[in-house]
């Protein structure tokens, strides 16, 4: 047989038959299996209101530690679905949770009450008490989750955090590269040895 | 005993006859190699030895090992500590992960040594490349498996990490997490990464490797004023082996099997003795305490991420391997000819020294981690004389609760993060310290908006008494 120009011979035939019909039929098993794989990547996770605790179990002016439950979960999640935060109380009716993961690469921040800093224990980022960053790589503020007081209970808004996606460029601000809080230099108001 | 030996010989008689596996492996088995190929020949069949090894542990390691987030730890926790021999079994999972990280650096040191990867073996060091970057994956993948709190607050680092890419970071913060955060999909996934598709493909690269090492040939060691020219290399090295080649088995391969068994019999000994580290805490998101390190097979890297400036990080993340990865990938398209031997080649030689002097030093620095805030620290014992002001005593308190203690060091005791303030009044005045304190610097916070004025005051008395004596009195100076 002459198909333009080209002799197609039974062996050539076959051979076009044979990788055609196994490419199409890999081909068509393979999207299920990449689908499946890479199916999770984009399940959606919907923000959640989870309750913290009544407004009198927090002190004006304390930051203390909340725990959250994710949403969307899986039966075998387990601690997984657990998140930790650090939830302030501005005033008597204002707070601030915090994301204890910093800003620099996910590591758990904690907060020292004593130096009103949160402290990162892996490449040394620090925060001060608003979020915002105190010293070290981190480069941006802690994040924060959306929260509100509803009969006389603190809610706090899980939703996942948001990644710094794509950041190439420093985040420095004045001449100490970092956003550091430059403070007007005081007086000491008594002698010191 | 006569017709034992007789039936054996009968059985092999039978499966030759029906596979012709024996007569195939023969001559494979007994290629000629080239007779100074000894001692130094030896790292790449430990590291095959030591993958071996990891293939049988993780096997058995399997049959208990529970992926799920619920319960991996406590599968983990009975491997460890109920299961029979379990706590060897995972020590040795633990020592030849060790062994096989330790053996495929100096095996591909050796190769780029020797030059090895020159006319006609380009393809084995490039597979090569491909199986020190899937050992690394596993080293990975591997920590994540245990589940602890080192290993869920990695998959946050390593999805920030990803989430640095340019334009796919995205995708890839998706890709390590399974989804936008952890999850229970999370360990799944790296144990399916873990089990089969990385060893699946390090077996794949591995035969590839063999395959050419037999096609090839093993490199003789190199000699000076013997350059590889492409167009002769192959009639020479035939009519090397045709002059002084030995049979691969056994006159080479005895040193592979000694020092291979010796490989094993030292991961053995080890787990049996030492064992794997111990499990600490299970993972747990919302356990804030927590101080995540990496295995010490990744502990350089922890401390490149720490020491990188912060403004040049993020090209770091994503160029440095890239760049460390593909020039190892080019090499030889570039340098394919010419001189093996390293007295001709001083530059190779320079390049070991420093990428051993760099991993080494990073390592050490990243198991000191000095960057890393000492809350641990116990408050500072009383140094002061008597005669020192009140305003010092609540100032050396003051020192540790308000966390100066965590980052700098006194007498021995504190961080290291910041300068050793033991006798910070030989150098600094008065103004200097309050200059300080109240503005911070680039690694350390202003603690102008957090301490009172009065606490400034006692803090400085407190440093003011840090003086070597007898010692230059700067504040006197100034």
């Amino acid at each position: 047989m002459k198909v333009e120009g080209v002799n197609v011979t039974r062996r050539r035939l076959l051979m076009g038959v044979s990788i055609g019909a196994g490419s199409l039929v890999a081909a068509a098993a393979a999207i299920p299996l990449i689908g499946f794989f890479l199916g999770p990547m984009y399940r959606k996770f919907p923000p959640v209101w989870r309750n913290v605790g009544p407004l009198d179990k927090f002190k004006i002016g304390a930051t203390v530690q909340v725990d959250l439950l994710t949403s969307g979960g899986l039966p075998w999640d387990g601690p997984a679905q657990r998140i930790g935060a650090w939830l302030r109380r501005n005033n008597e009716q204002n707070f601030t949770v915090y994301s204890s993961k910093c800003t620099h690469l996910g590591c758990p921040v904690r907060w020292i009450p004593s130096a009103e800093l949160f402290m990162c224990p892996c490449h040394g980022g620090v925060y001060f008490k608003d979020g915002d960053v105190a010293a070290g790589p981190p480069p941006e503020p802690l994040q924060q989750f959306p929260v509100r007081v509803k009969n006389g209970y603190v809610e706090v808004q899980w939703r996942p955090e948001q990644v710094q996606y794509t950041k190439l460029e420093s985040p420095d601000t004045g001449c100490s590269g970092r956003s550091t809080k430059l403070q007007q230099i005081k007086p000491l108001d008594r002698e010191v040895v | 005993m006569r017709a034992l030996k007789k039936l054996l010989y009968g059985v092999l008689d039978w499966f030759e006859d029906r596979t012709g596996l024996v007569s195939k492996l023969k001559p494979i088995m007994e290629h000629p190699v080239p007779k100074e190929s000894k001692w130094a020949y030896v790292f790449g069949s430990a590291t095959l030895f030591s993958f071996v090894l990891q293939i049988a542990t993780g096997v058995v390691l399997a049959t208990m090992y529970v992926p799920s987030t619920d319960s991996a730890f406590q599968s983990l926790s009975h491997i460890q500590n109920g299961a029979l021999f379990g706590h060897i079994v995972r020590g040795m999972h633990y020592f030849g992960a060790s062994a096989m990280f330790m053996f495929i650096g100096i095996h591909m040191l050796r190769v780029f040594l020797y030059a090895a990867y020159k006319y006609p073996r380009e393809v084995n060091w490039i597979s090569g490349v491909l199986l020190l970057m899937l050992t690394l994956a596993m080293g990975f993948t591997g920590q994540l498996m245990r589940w602890d709190q080192d290993a869920v607050w990695s998959v946050n680092i390593a999805a920030k990490q990803a989430a640095r890419l340019p334009l796919v970071g995205d995708w890839f913060s998706r890709f390590v997490y399974g989804g936008d955060h952890l999850s229970g999909i999370t360990l799944t996934r790296f144990f399916d990464l873990h089990v089969f598709l990385i060893p699946g493909a390090m077996m794949a690269i591995i035969g590839l490797h063999l395959y050419l090492v037999l096609r090839n040939g093993i490199s003789e060691p190199p000699k000076a004023g013997a350059p590889v020219d492409p167009r002769t290399y192959k009639k020479q090295y035939e009519q090397l082996l045709k002059k002084e080649g030995v049979p691969f088995w056994p006159d080479a391969a005895w040193r592979d099997a000694l020092f291979g068994s010796l490989v094993v019999a030292v991961c053995v000994a080890l787990a049996a003795t030492i064992g794997a580290p111990k499990l600490v805490p299970p993972a747990d998101p919302s356990v804030l305490q927590a101080n995540p390190r990496p295995d010490w097979y990744l502990m350089w890297y922890f401390a490149v991420l720490a020491l990188s400036p912060h403004n040049l990080e993020s090209y770091i993340m994503f160029l440095a391997p890239l760049a460390i990865f593909g020039t190892m990938l080019a090499l030889p398209f570039f340098f394919n000819r010419g001189e093996r031997s390293p007295k001709r080649r001083p530059w190779a030689i320079a390049w070991v020294v420093i990428v051993v002097l760099g991993v080494l030093g990073l390592w050490r620095e990243g198991v000191e981690a000095p960057w890393s805030p000492r809350f641990q620290s116990p408050p500072l014992p009383n140094s002061l004389p008597s005669s020192a002001p009140v305003a010092a005593l609540h100032g050396q308190v003051l020192f540790h609760d308000k966390g100066c203690e965590y980052c700098h060091t006194i007498n021995g005791l504190g961080g290291l993060r910041g300068p050793n303030l033991s006798n910070v009044a030989n150098r600094l005045t008065e103004q200097d310290m309050v200059i300080r304190i109240l503005n911070g610097g680039r690694n350390m916070p202003a603690f102008g908006g957090i301490l009172h004025p009065d606490q400034v005051s006692d803090l400085v008395a407190y440093l003011e008494t840090r003086r070597l004596h007898p010692g230059p009195d700067l504040s006197q100076a100034r």
